[in-house]
């Protein structure tokens, strides 16, 4: 009777990628935008215009992490009924 | 009066109202008023969702203010606003579907809903309605006001028409289409944010000459526009990081999202609206700001910021294109504007009077008050948005730190640890509403504490307040799988 929901399983799984995916996201933007964006202004060099930090940390970044969001859906999340089964004990 | 910008905008807002008005006819022939009206009967697909996140999300605050200030603090400034990326999937994959199945077995409706079933707690839930009702009216007003400010600098009429013009169009489809005409005219209404910020940014990027262009005219202007740092040099890391609490993550503690992760369909649209999500969040909030960066050296001497995307976009569009990216802004705002009255009026009839005043209230009578309630809610922000109160700005300041730091330990650990309980959640409301407002006051006498935002440290305290409420206090373990049918 108090065995654990099987869903409850694959959704604390996916909870768990979420905040994967959020460190991750935030280590790729902090790196990026002060590891290269503290250097003096001179130095930056410019990708499509941009500043080298800002075109990796937020353009880049935003690409890579909405590539792993369709990945990690694609591949890892699991499809669970919401309603109640009915021959629940 | 600039007809040419007008007449795209109204046949906008013409659009917004036939939708509220087929929503209302489905809802007469619905059996199950109170969950269709407030949460349009569980059964958002996809597309809907995620635009609904977004468009509720995305306010006045992030169409308006947010480009404002990233036209006088320059690429810091977007790389701050992309801390918001998170927000597309990070709500849906943490409330997710456990949020989604628990919702259905209480039977809930709003965020009160599930806390009062999951911590067996009348005292919880009427504090959440109050933080929700006084917080949230708050945040709504100054979201009227912005909607009027935009409609007065693009019409000319004055403030309390354009007000008045607002508030009747926004009540007239919240009132009589309820959660579901909300989802589906924000998913227009996203869906026009989306083309606007992309058509406005290919037309600045094309008048200031390309980006190396503009960013060369950056430089020489003040080479700090281009680091991280801001204009003055005055935006540390800390402080910039510390909005991946406020923008970021913490958004999971916002009632009016939450309630969105409770009404989708099944799992599949709950896959496809975090995909959605992610990538519209981040189109639109990249485009948005960097339009405000780079609008900087085509018009140099804007002072007031939320006039920067309303100019701009007159100076770079013809004008009919300028009307109709316009609609961005007033679709943004009005979006926030109409899922906040609803979950304020849900508040009041479901979380407080169908609870505690009238419990044994007959269905017509639930009916004629949500309508009524929803109504009157307006006309007084109406009111108060003609002459806002010193109080009201106030309040407004602080709505969605104070409500994150009360809402997301209460909201997630409930979830997810079977040891939380309501003294936990009770401590942890009000150590965050009374932390967040005790250093509030702080950070505005002696600048911001470690400088980091204002909401850090009450969600830090509010969790270390849930944890020990929760195991100091009637600590029991939490069953999870408890049959709830009735």
């Amino acid at each position: 009777m108090n065995e654990t929901d099987w869903r409850f399983k694959v959704a604390h799984r996916e909870a768990w990628i979420g905040v994967g995916l959020a460190v991750f996201n935030f280590i790729w933007w902090f790196g990026f935008a002060y590891g290269m964006g503290s250097r003096p202004v001179e130095d930056y060099s410019y990708i499509f215009g941009l500043p080298d930090w800002f075109f990796y940390s937020c353009v880049v970044g935003f690409v890579l992490i909405a590539a792993l969001v369709i990945v990690t859906v694609k591949i890892f999340f699991v499809e669970v009924p919401f309603e109640e089964e009915e021959d629940r004990k | 009066m600039n007809y040419s910008v007008l007449i795209p905008m109204i046949l906008f807002l013409l659009i917004i109202f036939g939708i509220g008005y087929w929503s209302s006819r489905k809802l007469s022939s619905s059996s199950n008023f109170i969950n269709d009206y407030f949460l349009g009967g569980r059964e958002l697909g996809g597309f809907v969702l995620a635009m609904t996140m977004v468009a509720t999300y995305g306010s006045a605050s992030s169409f308006l203010g947010g480009p404002g200030t990233a036209y006088t603090m320059g690429f810091g400034w977007v790389l701050l606003a992309m801390t918001q990326v998170v927000t597309g999937y990070f709500v849906l994959m943490i409330l997710g579907k456990k949020f989604a199945i628990m919702a259905r077995r209480y039977n809930a409706v709003t965020m009160i809903d599930f806390l009062k079933v999951r911590y067996r707690s009348s005292a919880v839930a009427i504090l959440s309605a109050l933080s929700i009702i006084i917080f949230l009216f708050s945040a709504m007003a100054a979201q009227w006001i912005g909607g009027a400010r935009l409609i007065e600098s693009l019409t000319g009429l004055s403030y309390n028409s354009a007000l008045f013009l607002f508030a009747v169009s926004v009540l007239v489809y919240v009132t009589i289409g309820g959660f579901r005409a909300v989802a589906l005219t924000d998913a227009v209404q996203g869906a026009v944010m989306l083309v606007g910020t992309l058509v406005l940014l290919i037309a600045v990027v094309i008048t200031g000459g390309g980006i190396p262009n503009i960013v060369s005219d950056l430089i020489n202007e003040n080479p700090n526009l281009v680091t991280p740092y801001g204009a003055e040099g005055n935006l540390s890391a800390a402080y910039v990081s510390s909005f991946w609490i406020l923008v970021g993550v913490g958004v999971v503690g916002l009632p009016q999202i939450a309630v969105r992760a409770m009404s989708y369909k099944n799992s599949q649209s709950m896959h496809r609206a975090l995909i959605i999500g992610t990538l519209v969040t981040g189109v639109i909030m990249l485009n948005m700001h960097l339009i405000g960066v780079f609008a900087r050296p085509i018009l140099p001497d804007i002072t007031v910021g939320d006039t920067v995307i309303p100019l701009i976009a007159l100076e770079v569009l013809p004008p009919w294109v300028a009307g109709i990216v316009l609609a961005a802004p007033m679709a943004a705002i009005m979006s926030t504007v109409d899922s906040l009255l609803l979950i304020v009026s849900s508040s009041i009839v479901r979380d407080v009077y169908s609870s505690y005043i009238k419990p044994d209230a007959s269905l017509k009578t639930i009916k004629r008050m949500s309508v009524g309630v929803t109504g009157t809610l307006g006309v007084i922000v109406f009111l108060m948005a003609l002459n806002p109160p010193d109080l009201l700005i106030f309040l407004n300041l602080f709505a969605f730190g104070g409500l994150e730091a009360a809402f997301i330990w209460p909201v997630v650990l409930g979830l997810y640890w079977k040891w939380g309980n309501k003294f936990g959640a009770i401590a942890s409301m009000v150590t965050g509403i009374v932390s967040y407002i005790a250093l509030h006051f702080y950070n505005l006498a002696n600048g911001e504490l470690f400088g980091v935002h204002t909401v850090t440290f009450p969600v830090l305290l509010s969790l270390l307040a849930f944890v020990v409420g929760s195991l100091l206090i009637g600590r029991k373990a939490y069953d999870f799988n408890e049959d709830f049918a009735k």
